[in-house]
């Protein structure tokens, strides 16, 4: 048993690369809707979460999980780094009820939302999947792991944008015990695999002196079933890179050395993770789905009130932040560059960009 | 640091069975533990192997008087005798660990491996400050690192000590310092005695 795709490549489903010849873009429909993290000129870490709640028709946060055009392009990104490299996909042994808890939470779901592309029969234990873009028809036993080509996890996140990551609860913490990482700014699923909450944060810079971790763990240990949170979190990226893995950045860190004030707009993109968290039935385990989306600098100036914010949101980060962000060596002329579509003028609150 | 493990001072714990394992200057800290309570002497199991700087105290180790001592020839092989011995060991036996961080990692992870909860656990630090390092590439260990950056004894790279430390490696992670521009690596800087 296997699990191969019959990418169904259509008018809106684009066929492009995140790696080699990068032919990543957003169509103008995908900038308009890209969610732009910064609601105010300024950024700070904080423990900003809100209920996962829908929002705007059109908008990121339409659909519980968010299915866009970059779709198929993403998943046979992700096949092609689990390939190279299968440790980006982990489970501890006690995690696989979490894993069948994913499994539904995200099948149930995507059909309901997206009965167009996806759809879920059920006669008791025995389950039929229909994922129509990527041309998969399953029928499998829930909760019995030697009827699907992967175990749950992988089988179903294989098919979802994003990556995740699944939380056990014990001694009063979370602990990272499973995880499919391939979309990752920078850190290793390998090595934190087994560390708690504290632990894995422990490389942020001025957010743990702030009682920020302190605060959204007791947050978190809260989260109730059916009422799943969300946040933002960002970075930057040289190319539309999904993989940004520690472990092969001796491959990609050199192109961060070749930005230039003509390539900045078409080189550079805003990363920004729609991170939502989701108390799972019957494991109580957490699962954390981090959502890449990557915009150019060029397509998010064609939002006025993004270009400006944009430029004062990188020119007034503290240092600390833009070192850990990885950005610190093109901070001034990404600056000088955004600078161009900044003229001074007010910008409304909040992210939306016709506000 | 957060990730970091915390050390402390080893205490005499009520228990049936006392399990030490130590290295290289741990050693006094063992004299030290059962000056505060000889009587732990005759429940206790030693397991010592020589520090990495080459520090051997075996004949201390040897002259406590402890019901069991053995004194291996390295810390993959005090490992081995050590997973042996917890296959006996009661839940309620006290564990101390000392002498360096990477032993003292190493322990501790086949110890929680085998369920034995963190609180019956004690560490305290004796002795070199070198550290056990993963190279997030290649996923080699480099034992007993000095100095920051420092070439990866598996794939050859130059890495940077990270100040993040894993429990279920036991290992720091170290990162390739040139990724960006290749071939521009600082001086090494000894950090780690
Ligand atoms: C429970 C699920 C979560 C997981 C698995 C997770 C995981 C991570 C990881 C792996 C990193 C990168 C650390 C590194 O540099 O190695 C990170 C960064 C961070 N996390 Fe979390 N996190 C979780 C929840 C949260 C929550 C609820 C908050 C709320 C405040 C938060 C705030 C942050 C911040 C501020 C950073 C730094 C990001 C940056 O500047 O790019 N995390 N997280």
């Amino acid at each position: 048993m296997s699990l191969d795709f019959k990418y169904g490549f259509d008018d809106f489903f684009r066929d492009e690369t995140y790696c080699d010849d990068f032919t990543y873009r957003n169509s103008p429909a995908a900038i308009r809707r890209f969610p732009f993290p910064f609601d105010r000129d300024d950024y700070m870490y904080s423990v900003n979460m809100e209920p996962h709640v829908a929002g705007r028709k059109g908008s990121v946060f339409e659909h519980t999980f968010d299915v866009d055009e970059h779709y198929l392009s993403e998943m046979r990104d992700r096949a092609r780094v689990l390939a190279s490299d299968p440790l980006r996909c982990q489970s501890l042994p006690h995690m696989t009820l979490a894993g069948w808890d994913l499994l539904e939470l995200i099948m149930e779901t995507k059909a309901r939302e997206y009965p167009q592309w996806f759809s879920l029969a059920k006669d008791g234990n025995r389950w039929h999947w229909i994922n129509r873009p990527l041309g998969i028809d399953q029928k499998f036993t829930f909760l019995d792991e030697s009827t699907l080509p992967y175990g749950p996890m992988e089988y179903i996140s294989r098919q979802t944008q994003g990556d995740f990551t699944l939380q056990d609860e014990r001694e009063g913490t979370l602990w990272v015990d499973a995880g499919m990482v391939t979309t990752q700014a920078d850190w290793s699923l390998d090595f934190n695999i087994g560390m708690n909450f504290h632990e894995w944060h422990a490389p942020v810079p001025l957010a743990h002196e702030k009682g920020i971790f302190d605060r959204a763990l007791k947050f978190l240990m809260k989260l109730q079933q059916g009422s799943p949170v969300r946040r933002y979190n960002w970075t930057m990226t040289v190319n539309p890179l999904l993989d940004t893995a520690p472990e092969t950045y001796p491959d990609w860190g050199h192109m961060r050395t070749a930005l230039t004030p003509k390539n900045m707009g078409h080189m550079m993109h805003l990363r920004v993770e729609l991170q939502t968290l989701y108390r799972l039935p019957r494991s109580n385990a957490i699962c954390f789905d981090i959502r890449a989306y990557l915009g150019k600098f060029e397509e998010l100036v064609t939002v006025p009130k993004w270009g400006r914010r944009l430029h004062r949101v990188v020119r007034d980060l503290h240092p600390d932040l833009a070192a850990y962000k990885g950005f610190l060596r093109n901070r001034d002329e990404m600056t000088q560059w955004l600078s161009q579509y900044d003229d001074g003028q007010p910008t409304s609150p909040g992210w939306w960009p016709e506000d | 640091m957060i990730s970091r493990p915390v050390y402390g001072v080893l205490e005499p714990r009520p228990g049936a069975v006392h399990l030490i394992v130590a290295d290289g200057e741990g050693a006094k800290a063992v004299a030290d533990l059962v000056s505060k309570d000889p009587s732990i002497l005759h429940k206790s199991h030693i397991l010592y192997t020589a520090g990495p700087n080459g520090t051997d105290q075996w004949d201390s180790i040897n002259a406590l008087g402890a019901k069991q001592a053995q004194k291996a020839a390295s810390i993959p092989t005090l490992l081995f005798r050590l997973a042996r011995v917890l296959q006996d060991a009661p839940m309620g036996a006290q564990v101390y660990l000392t002498g360096t961080e990477g032993l003292m990692g190493q322990a501790e992870r086949d110890v929680m491996a085998l369920g034995f909860p963190h609180a019956d656990i004690q560490k305290e630090h004796r002795g070199s400050t070198m550290r056990r390092v993963q190279c997030v590439h290649c996923k080699g260990i480099t034992e007993n690192v000095k100095t920051d950056p420092f070439p990866c004894s598996h794939c050859g790279l130059h890495l940077f000590v990270r100040d993040h430390y894993s429990r279920r490696l036991a290992a720091f992670q170290g990162v390739n310092i040139d990724a960006e521009e290749k071939g521009h690596i600082p001086p090494a800087v000894e950090r780690f005695k």
